[in-house]
């Protein structure tokens, strides 16, 4: 009972790290963006991941309360006071934000997946788990839209853009084996219908991708290599950074409000 | 047909009385043109600050030190962005474009809030611009909201609503500060007084000095004058500040019974000269920053542009 329950903390805490690493990295946009309106989009987007974090955050927040009573972190705590090797995300939310292609690049396979993963997930028998989904899917919906308009805009646009989204696709490429890669905590969770089977969603993510970047006159990149290991906390040396700079007031004032 | 044609002292005659009876202007409507200069130099002055705001309070959504904070800072940060767009198109409606009023920023000609200027250095001072920031400038926008040029009128009330929760915000977060670790409350002090004389000069100069606003006032694009302003923004501040348990940093201040005002010392105005000619702390980092960013996002515009061109050639086929 104990390990089912570690495995469910262990899978929770996994989904909110995508979420927060990517709306870290999403935020960076915010005054750096090419005009205005995308300044106020992509601010949109981090804040949803953001917010989507925190929901799942509480959620193992209060499953650690069923376990370990007052000794249960909060989810500020789960958010802030790890060290690297123990996030979970996947590399792909972590890399850096490049240029707007790869931003959108990588939003864009991401938004994919995650619209295959929410329409699953709202099934989940974790009445919470099912309840978040549905909540994320109708978001996911919307920075869908939006990363595929621009994959076409800038696909289809000048030879600059185009030539910057074939080299962000190809950079980006071999880290999205991963989020079609089971850790041992989902696969657990697999038989009672709680997590979801990765694998399964590799087919329909491929053929969505493949369709789309067709359009945007973009070639889809060959399979010759992969880099996994966010869900056992093996990142890329990004992650550091991130943290760093994400952890300064909770690591330099231990323990204060704010 | 001539006879009804009326000359210009006519119609600056007719358009006065307007102004006077308290109608708004509409863009279609005659204006002279020295009130749609004054406008398009206000309004784009009062836009580019939006964005240019953006950077310092910008610099901690990174670092911002709990989900909750980092939500509340980022969706007000984008909210900045948000009062510069419709302050762009309020402007546009003067017959000049976006990209016209970002050159003149760009090219020193148009100016942005001095405050802006100022470094965001710690965690505190994301509260403090809040707080003291963004009261003070909703002091000056309540006003504008009577402002008689309708498009940037209606914009003030849109604005003042979602300024005055940035302000609820901002003091809430330094609330929390003033009532923590005495680093906390360091922090907190120290901040105010970083920000308390550069917020003051947000007011602009005396009323005896200031240039622009004697016409702003005459046609009622300005409602009230700097002094007035800057005295009613102290007064509601004051008791905020005691609320806190922090001091300003003004050895001159005291209530004056007499005059049911707070009496306050001297700006530094060699200061506020120094910071408006360009030689801020962030002066040169605040627009090379814009400048930058626009450059970088050259190729996506033009990538837009085009993707745009052949949609319409495909669609006209």
């Amino acid at each position: 009972m104990k390990d089912k329950q570690d495995d469910l903390i262990n899978y929770v805490i996994a989904l909110g790290d995508d979420s927060l690493i990517l709306g870290q990295r999403l935020s960076e946009w915010c005054y750096h963006a090419p005009f205005l309106e995308e300044d106020l989009a992509l601010a949109n987007v981090a804040l949803d991941f953001i917010g989507r974090a925190q929901m799942f955050y509480e959620y193992a927040s209060q499953l650690e309360t069923r376990v370990l009573k007052e000794n249960a972190r909060s989810a500020d705590q789960i958010a802030f006071l790890r060290d690297t090797r123990d996030y979970r995300n996947l590399l792909i939310v972590e890399l850096p934000i490049g240029d707007f292609a790869f931003t959108m690049a990588r939003q864009f396979t991401v938004d994919v997946f995650n619209q295959l993963y929410l329409q699953q997930l709202v099934n989940s028998t974790d009445s919470t788990l099912a309840a978040i989904a549905g909540k994320a899917i109708k978001e996911t919906d919307y920075h869908l839209r939006r990363s595929q308009e621009w994959m076409l805009r800038l696909g289809d646009g000048t030879d600059e853009s185009h030539q910057r989204m074939e080299k962000a696709l190809k950079e980006l490429w071999g880290y999205t084996a991963e989020l079609f890669t089971m850790s041992a905590y989902e696969t657990a969770l697999l038989r009672d219908g709680i997590s979801i089977d990765r694998t399964a969603l590799c087919s329909d993510w491929r053929k969505i991708v493949t369709e789309l970047l067709q359009q945007a006159t973009l070639k889809v990149p060959s399979d010759e290599w992969q880099v996994t290991g966010g869900r056992e906390g093996l990142h890329t040396e990004h992650q550091g950074d991130i943290l760093a700079k994400m952890q300064y007031l909770q690591r330099t004032y231990p323990g204060l409000e704010w | 047909m001539t006879n009804f044609k009326l000359n210009e002292v006519e119609l600056e005659a007719a358009f006065q009385s307007r102004i006077d009876s308290e109608q708004k202007i509409e863009p279609k409507d005659w204006m002279p043109e020295g009130y749609r200069k004054n406008l398009i130099r206000q309004m784009s002055q009062h836009a580019h600050s939006e964005v240019i705001g953006m950077q310092p309070e910008g610099n901690w959504i990174l670092r911002a030190p709990t989900l909750r904070r980092k939500i509340v800072l980022l969706a007000k940060v984008q909210d900045e962005g948000g009062h510069g767009l419709y302050l762009y198109s309020a402007t546009e409606t003067l017959g000049i474009t976006r990209e016209e009023l970002i050159d003149a920023l760009h090219e020193g000609r148009a100016k942005y809030a001095s405050i802006f200027n100022y470094p965001s250095l710690t965690w505190a001072d994301v509260g403090t611009i809040g707080w003291l920031v963004d009261g003070a400038a909703i002091v000056n926008q309540i006003t504008l909201q009577r402002t008689s040029y309708g498009p940037y009128a209606r914009s003030m009330v849109r604005i003042c609503k979602e300024e005055s929760f940035h302000q609820r915000q901002g003091y809430e977060a330094l609330m929390v500060m003033a009532q923590g670790s005495p680093e906390q409350k360091k922090m907190a002090q120290d901040s105010l007084n970083r920000w308390w004389w550069p917020v003051l000069m947000m007011f602009g100069p005396h009323d005896a000095e200031s240039a622009n606003s004697a016409k702003s006032m005459k046609w009622k694009i300005k409602r009230k004058s700097n002094d007035e302003l800057r005295q009613a923004f102290i007064d509601q501040t004051i008791p905020q500040v005691e609320y806190l348990g922090l001091k300003v940093p003004d050895p001159d201040l005291k209530w004056n019974q007499e005059r049911g005002q707070y009496d306050f010392g001297e700006i530094d105005w060699a200061e506020f000269e120094r910071v408006i000619g360009g030689n801020g702390p962030c002066n040169r980092q605040r627009l090379e920053h814009h400048r930058r960013v626009d450059r970088e996002g050259q190729w996506v515009r033009d990538a837009l542009a085009a993707y745009e061109a052949k949609q319409q050639a495909r669609s006209a086929a």
